[in-house]
């Protein structure tokens, strides 16, 4: 790779963190915006009282979870993809992994806090944590709570060294090109990264190694959560199939969410050498899987539970179909199948802007999927006479668009701070194209950054 | 579990309602709020399905008009011997006691709602905001039984400040409990006497003979949760 190519990229890639234009700015500022009106929300409802909210008996759960499992899903989008491009040795990742994994931090970061949100009294979280305290008392670790916090721990941990560990040598890479706090920051977290051949040899054996962990530890995430619901008696919840329909449901959400923020960044910071049509297609077409796969899951579900007949499983599944909550049950049909799957499998359809529309359905279907996964059991307990239903207020819309807002925001400050395309997987792509084959991929890759 | 026939050291509390006494008046309603202390939510917050009533009549129709019946079931906590709720709450706020109640407590309770949620019976009530009594109810509030912050769950004690009492008078007279110590106030004011009480351990008492009857049953004993409140069927369903 000649040394003009080699500035450009860098130049491309660390155009983010060099430059502030206006466009990022406004997002901040927006965003911003929306953080503090969710933050206001929750502040009102700590001093009032979970009753701002439109939870009710037997509606004891609503939006609050929803959301929850909502960026949980999304949480999917990055980690399991990147590792599961990695582990397969897919060339093509390389300008999509770390747009992936900081989805992954940061939705997981955001689910985590609904957990906190939702409780009654929000301020003694903490005894929630398995800490030895002076009453001597443990959390309940039969409770499929308990198994939450654990597993978002684990993979929030495990997100966060497999996002930092490949972002090494591109930390030292601008610590070598800025100056003053800015150099001293980046010195510290570049971890002494001189580019040696035993330091390239231990990052890629630490990288493939979190790869492989990161993948069991993504599916037990998503499976947990699923039994919170799983585990409890209530009609349409108690079901065996729930744990590989929640992960195939969050690879599903996150693929989507991955597809519009790198559309996203590719329009604001001018990365269309680098974010291309055939890295969209390549997950549109991985949208598309997941998409007939959720099909089949959300099939065998209905089906088995109409077939069944089972009478109190029976009236959930009305509500859903013919009953209140139908015209949601068919807006999800349509926005995670009817809609995208279609669309994904055109391929003329198959553009950039094709792949954002859907993967913007699949968002908006995902959402609704986990509401109806849990209002519609919840509004129907066993005893009929205690029958209710659920409308949310203004309180848990402003605390939702306040943990969207939360992520935009992230998202924003992160891609200011780090370049958002690995500027070594980039180049070491580049490398291996004029001299394939793995054996030579590192040595030429390592003789044109003058190792 | 706690075994009802075996021979214990505490007593195995449980209630007996029998159907075809029962008229619905609400009266075990009324005295239970006024017992322990139930917080007054409101019209507005009532239409939004808040109401507290730690017992309530269900009412279910019959048949089509004119030949329409109502059944009435007064529904409580089951105080059930495998109680879903328990197991789900992440910090032990509600647990089993050994005379095989199922106990809430408060002051540990940080408001996941997880319990309620997996109660098959919706017998657990949710303080959405901090209890009111409107002036003069103020006055009627009973000393002892403490009041519940918002963000905590509350339910049905089987009345337990009364529990209490009736276990302190036996055990001053030195003698086991006996039918007649412990009255919970859903018990003592229902005027059809549809309601009893009493250590289900103890062959004799008259909730033991009740369980006994052919007309026993309880409320979704297929989901295994071994309720410790025996309805005895009306005749005409027997």
């Amino acid at each position: 790779m000649d040394r003009a190519r080699d500035e450009q990229i860098n130049r491309d890639l660390l155009r983010s963190v060099r430059e502030t234009g206006w466009g990022w700015r406004i997002v901040v500022a927006i965003s911003g915006m929306g953080l503090m009106a969710g933050v206001a929300a929750f502040a009102y409802q700590w001093q009032e009282g979970i009753g701002v909210w439109g939870l009710n008996r037997p509606v004891m759960w609503a939006f609050d979870i929803t959301n929850f499992v909502f960026w949980i899903g999304i949480s999917h989008a990055g980690t399991l993809i990147s590792a599961i491009l990695r582990v397969t040795g897919a060339g093509w990742r390389r300008p999509v992994t770390r747009c992936a994994e900081a989805i992954t931090v940061f939705a997981l970061m955001i689910g985590a806090l609904f957990p906190i949100i939702h409780l009654g009294r929000p301020w003694v979280f903490y005894w929630l944590v398995p800490y030895p305290n002076e009453r001597g008392l443990w959390p309940n670790f039969r409770s499929p709570l308990i198994w939450d916090f654990f597993a978002i721990n684990a993979y929030l941990m495990g997100s966060l060294i497999y996002l930092y560990l490949p972002l090494i040598p591109d930390l030292a890479l601008l610590r070598d090109t800025s100056r003053g706090l800015r150099k001293r920051i980046y010195s510290v977290l570049s971890a002494g990264w001189r580019g040696t051949a035993l330091q390239w040899d231990r990052l890629e054996k630490a990288v493939r190694v979190m790869a492989v962990i990161i993948i069991p530890v993504a599916v037990s995430v998503h499976t947990i959560v699923s039994w919170d619901f799983a585990m409890a008696i209530q009609p349409m919840w108690h079901s065996t199939i729930f744990g590989p329909y929640f992960v195939a449901g969050a690879i599903f959400s996150g693929i989507a969410a991955l597809i519009i923020a790198m559309a996203a960044l590719r329009r604001v910071f001018h990365l269309e050498n680098y974010l291309k049509p055939v890295h969209f297609n390549n997950l549109g077409l991985l949208l598309l899987t997941m998409s007939l796969i959720w099909f089949y899951f959300t099939f065998s579900e209905y089906l088995t539970t109409w077939y069944g007949n089972e009478p109190m499983e029976k009236a959930v599944f009305q509500s859903k179909i013919s009953g209140p909550y139908s015209p949601l049950f068919f807006a999800m049909v349509a926005c995670c199948f009817l809609i995208p799957a279609p669309m994904l499998a055109i391929k003329k359809l198959r553009t950039i802007t094709g792949t954002v529309i859907a993967s913007a359905c699949v968002v908006v279907g995902m959402w609704i999927e986990r509401f109806l996964i849990i209002v519609p059991t919840l509004s129907h307990p066993r005893l009929t006479f205690n029958w209710g239903s659920y409308k949310p207020t203004w309180v848990e819309i402003a605390i939702m668009t306040g943990s969207f807002s939360y992520f935009v925001l992230l998202y924003a400050v992160f891609v200011k701070m780090f370049p958002i395309v690995s500027v070594w997987e980039f180049k070491e792509g580049l490398a291996s194209q004029t001299q394939p084959g793995p054996a030579t991929d590192k040595k030429v890759f390592r003789a044109a950054s003058g190792d | 579990m706690m075994n009802e026939t075996e021979k214990t050291q505490k007593p195995q509390w449980a209630m007996a309602i029998d159907l075809d006494r029962c008229t619905g008046c609400e009266a075990c309603v009324v005295a239970c709020r006024i017992e322990n202390n139930i917080a007054v939510v409101g019209p507005e917050e009532s239409a939004r399905d808040r109401s507290m009533n730690w017992i309530r009549i269900e009412r279910y129709m019959e048949g089509e008009f004119p030949d329409v019946r109502v059944r009435f079931r007064p529904v409580l906590c089951q105080h059930c011997q495998e109680a879903p709720c328990e197991p789900v709450c992440p910090v032990y706020a509600t647990y089993h006691t050994e005379e095989g109640l199922n106990a809430q407590v408060y002051n540990r309770c940080v408001g996941t709602r997880y319990c309620a949620n997996n109660c098959p019976y919706s017998v657990r009530f949710f303080n959405f905001f901090d209890p009111q009594w409107p002036a003069p109810l103020e006055k009627s509030l009973n000393p002892e039984v403490s009041i519940r912050t918002r963000g905590v769950m509350e339910k049905c004690t089987f009345c337990i400040q009364r529990i209490r009492k009736g276990e302190e008078k036996a055990r001053d007279e030195d003698r086991a409990v006996r039918d007649g110590d412990v009255i919970p106030a859903c018990v003592g004011s229902c005027p059809t006497k549809a309601m009893y009480f009493g250590n289900i351990a103890d062959s004799n008492s008259e909730v033991a003979r009740l369980a006994r009857s052919n007309r026993a049953e309880r409320l979704m004993e297929d989901l295994g949760t071994e309720p410790r409140v025996i309805y005895l069927r009306k005749r005409d369903q027997a």
